[in-house]
């Protein structure tokens, strides 16, 4: 019983805590400032390359034993 | 060299899988034992004729022939998975189904693994294997990592659910729902699931583009979880090398503990995660528009897979696990709501002010639906998740009308819709065959969860009342098998509302493949694509 | 603040998300599996739950392959109609040498948690071949073709063995003894003496139920079955059993 009401404090305390801060903490995280340019960039990377890999020449082959 | 080392390999296998066919304690075993020596056999025929060929393997290329085979496979699987779910739907109504001369082979207890597995890990784990492959070439702009590694991947997957359904059949379980396949397929299992991570995390280390887009970390995090998940839950000592039993090495309490927190997670990562790292990429790409809040995918992600993890317990209300368990279970799962919305309105919102494609393109409203059964689903999870509610509904159907909720709705409806996205681009063929046959299919489908849910709803909250109906005198008013017999009705309208899904699912196969077959090839940009 | 630019190192680093996404998804499941094998007070003392005997080891082996875990559950909720119903809730203990646990998620059928001893053998033989003989409401699949499934007890030493090696208090004797229970708890004719004493009423306080329990000659399958459904629920002694108020 010792164990389980330690571990149940814990819970009820210091973890509870740590959780919230942790969710705060990933809010302001992601809505730092300047992440904007970034994030939109990242948002419209998926209209890129839809066809074949970058940067790529269709010549370009590799052997591979 | 390699080759020659593949087929030592290969050749050692079948030799052993020979040796332990003939040592089997049970038939399963032998049966397994015989489709790994074949499956040996073939892929060394198959090496042997390539061997020494040059390979050339072209970087300017996206690896594309391995997600064709997926569309296949996903489109056979579901089609697989959802007829035996109309099988055992009907069982439920008319037990006569469970014929007498087929010996128990094929009985409901049997055929219910063989369909969950079917849908869950064959039909949803070809949807995954070939969207992530698909999405990480795409978002990394690289050709797949490992070469052949990913044909590796898709054969060993398939290799997995023919030894785990004829396994199932045949009486080969570990008796734990949703991870039935028995120790040696949990092997493989193991070793496919760690090729497929191969792959996946080094086509994002060659990957050209700066950031990791956020459908690959959904991807990603469901490959690792299920990994853990996986490891821990099959956690069992064989009873031989040569037989396909085992013993698990936890028991009672901790085993149930163990277990749902695999069971919840199977759901919350392979069915959840991995499913909204495919939203993520075709939604936008559906809707030619990017995603509405990128911020908002970074807090769902996150707050996704920490909550997630915790709500295995709600499964175990009111049973001899520890109250604080189940406890914690609630509570993580009603706060799980808010990623689950955070997710949904993320989806949706993309469409905004482009809503006049609902009407317009069938495959954007297959994708929009699925998210508002997404939607409805993780908010029936977490009020189910209540204790007061969950003494109602547990054990009864009103759990398998939310499952099916979100599996017909959610995982089939994404699922559909991605292979509408996927096929015509694959195939390089100048769009879909009809898109009248789609709207077909999206109605049938529409209609047939409708009928499987309703119906499950009204029996389950029905049998959860006359269950605990109790007279003036406190005495029970309902015998066991009056609420089986009251719920009949209800088990044939689910029968029928799986069969019109199980009928668009059809038809979108045939418009797949006409659309394979008679469609004019794409007017492509570029002729080095070949058509296949 | 530097450290908001760390953000960018994730989304641009695959194995730092890979790591981050293991660690994150990893503490729930400690939180919840670790405690249940350390605290005290997960499993109930209670008095009278025993191993299985081989036969009802065998007969949990086909009850787990007939896939029955998918109708029934086996675990009876503290609920007024389920005490009404099936009797007393059941306990952790009960299912403590239970691998896998059996305990279900849905109710089809009944709960059989504390099915053993209300039905006879002879009911059972006919509910098994046909469930609408005996209950005309029921949805159970035919189970007919066990009395044909003749076992020998080849291999079943072996699963008791490694019942043992997962933690079933199996003693020597009952490993080495394994096949000659097997055989003498299906056979009332035979001498039964050494089964009772390593499982009995001596040992753990109720007999072992010795029956011919499919009701022929040979030993099959169905006799395997019964003899674990027979047992299931009729092992604690509620005696010994004090409620835990904070569990």
């Amino acid at each position: 019983m010792e164990t389980y009401s330690f571990l149940r404090h814990m819970a009820d305390s210091w973890f509870l805590l740590a959780m919230t801060l942790g969710f705060l903490g990933l809010c302001v995280w992601a809505f730092r400032p300047g992440s904007r340019k970034a994030h939109e960039d990242v948002a419209n990377s998926i209209f890129r390359n839809d066809d074949r890999p970058a940067d790529a020449t269709p010549a370009q082959t590799r052997k591979e034993a | 060299m390699w080759d020659y080392l593949k087929l030592a390999g290969l050749g050692v296998l079948a030799v052993l899988a020979a040796i332990a066919a003939n040592y089997a304690h049970d038939l399963a075993y032998q049966v397994n034992a015989i489709t790994v020596m074949l499956a040996a056999g073939i892929s060394f025929l198959f090496v042997l004729r390539t061997a020494g060929d040059p390979k050339t393997v072209n970087q300017a290329e996206y690896f594309d022939s391995v997600i064709r085979a997926g569309a296949i496979a996903t489109s056979f699987w579901g089609v697989v998975g959802m007829l035996v779910g109309v099988v055992i739907a009907s069982q439920l109504a008319f037990p006569q189904l469970n014929f007498e001369f087929l010996q128990g082979y094929g009985n409901f207890g049997r055929l219910r693994p063989l369909h969950t597995s079917a849908v869950i890990f064959a039909f949803g784990g070809n949807a995954l294997i070939m969207s992530s492959f698909y999405i990480v070439q795409r978002t990394s702009a690289a050709r797949l990592f490992g070469g052949s590694l990913g044909w590796f991947v898709f054969w060993g997957w398939q290799l997995v659910i023919v030894l785990a359904a004829t396994g199932y059949v045949l009486g080969a379980t570990q008796g734990k729902e949703y991870a039935e396949p028995v120790w040696y397929v949990d092997i493989l299992i193991t070793v496919v699931w760690v090729a497929f991570l191969i792959v996946f995390m080094g086509t994002l280390f060659k990957r050209k583009e700066p950031h990791i887009y956020v459908a690959n970390w959904f991807l990603l995090a469901m490959i690792v979880t299920v990994a853990m998940l996986h490891l821990v839950n099959n956690a069992a000592i064989p009873v031989s090398i040569f037989s396909s039993q085992q013993v698990q090495v936890y028991s009672g309490v901790q085993d149930a503990m163990v277990q749902w927190w695999y069971g919840h997670n199977a759901v919350g990562f392979f069915l959840t995660a991995g499913f909204l790292g495919m939203m993520y990429y075709f939604v936008p790409k559906q809707a030619e528009r990017p995603i509405y809040s990128y911020k908002l995918s970074i807090i769902h992600f996150w707050a996704l897979i920490f909550l997630y993890i915790w709500a295995g317990p709600h499964h175990l209300h009111y049973t001899a696990l520890p109250d604080w368990a189940s406890t914690l279970g609630m509570v993580f799962s009603i706060m799980l709501w808010m990623p689950s919305w955070g997710g949904m309105i993320n989806g949706l919102m993309t469409l905004s002010g482009a809503w006049d494609k609902l009407r317009t393109d069938p495959i954007i409203r297959m994708m929009v639906v699925s998210i508002g059964f997404y939607g409805m689903s993780t908010f029936e999870g977490p009020m189910m998740s209540i204790r007061a509610v969950n003494s109602l509904s547990h054990y009864t159907d009103w759990t398998i009308g939310h499952v099916h909720s979100g599996a017909l709705g959610w995982n089939g409806m994404i699922t559909f819709g991605v292979l509408y996205y996927l096929v015509p681009r694959l195939w390089n063929r100048e769009g879909l065959y009809s898109l009248k046959l789609v709207s077909w299919h999206f109605w049938l489908a529409t209609i047939g969860i409708v009928l499987y849910a309703s119906s499950m709803w009204v029996t389950g909250i029905m049998e959860g009342l006359m269950w605990r109906e109790v007279d003036a005198n406190g005495f029970l008013v309902n015998a066991f098998a009056d609420t089986v017999a009251a719920k009949f009705p209800m088990y044939v309208v689910r029968a029928l509302g799986g069969g019109l899904f199980l009928t668009g699912a059809l038809i979108m196969c045939y418009n797949l493949w006409m659309t394979v077959r008679a469609q004019p090839a794409r007017a492509s940009q570029h002729s080095a694509v070949p058509a296949e | 603040m530097a450290f908001l630019d760390k953000h960018k190192a994730i989304e641009t680093h695959a194995t730092l998300l890979m790591v981050l996404s293991l660690l994150v998804v990893a503490i729930g499941g400690i939180v919840q599996i670790v405690p249940l094998f350390y605290l005290q007070n997960t499993i109930e003392e209670v008095e009278g739950v025993r191993p299985y005997t081989p036969l009802e080891l065998a007969g949990r082996q086909i009850y787990i392959r007939e896939g029955c875990y998918g109708c029934h559950s086996q675990m009876i909720r503290p609920l007024r109609d389920e005490a009404e119903r099936y009797g007393h809730y059941s306990l952790a203990a009960e299912s403590m040498y239970d691998h896998p646990f059996q305990w279900g998620s849905k109710r089809t059928g009944p709960d059989l948690a504390r099915v053993g001893g209300r039905y006879s053998d002879e009911w059972h033989q006919d509910h098994f071949e046909n469930a609408r003989s005996v209950v005309p409401e029921s949805v159970m699949p035919p189970y007919g073709f066990l009395y044909n499934a003749v076992i020998d007890g080849k291999y079943i030493q072996d699963l008791v063995e490694t019942n043992r090696m997962v933690g079933v208090p199996y003693s020597d004797e009952m490993v080495s003894a394994s096949l000659a229970d097997f055989k003498a708890q299906a056979d009332p004719l035979g001498d039964s003496a050494g089964l009772e004493e390593r499982y009995g009423e001596a040992a753990f306080g109720t007999p072992v139920n010795v029956r011919n329990f499919d009701g022929q000659d040979a030993l099959t399958e169905m006799d395997a079955l019964i003899a674990y459904i027979q047992v299931l629920g009729t092992m604690v002694d509620f005696s010994t059993y004090t409620p835990v108020a904070n569990r």
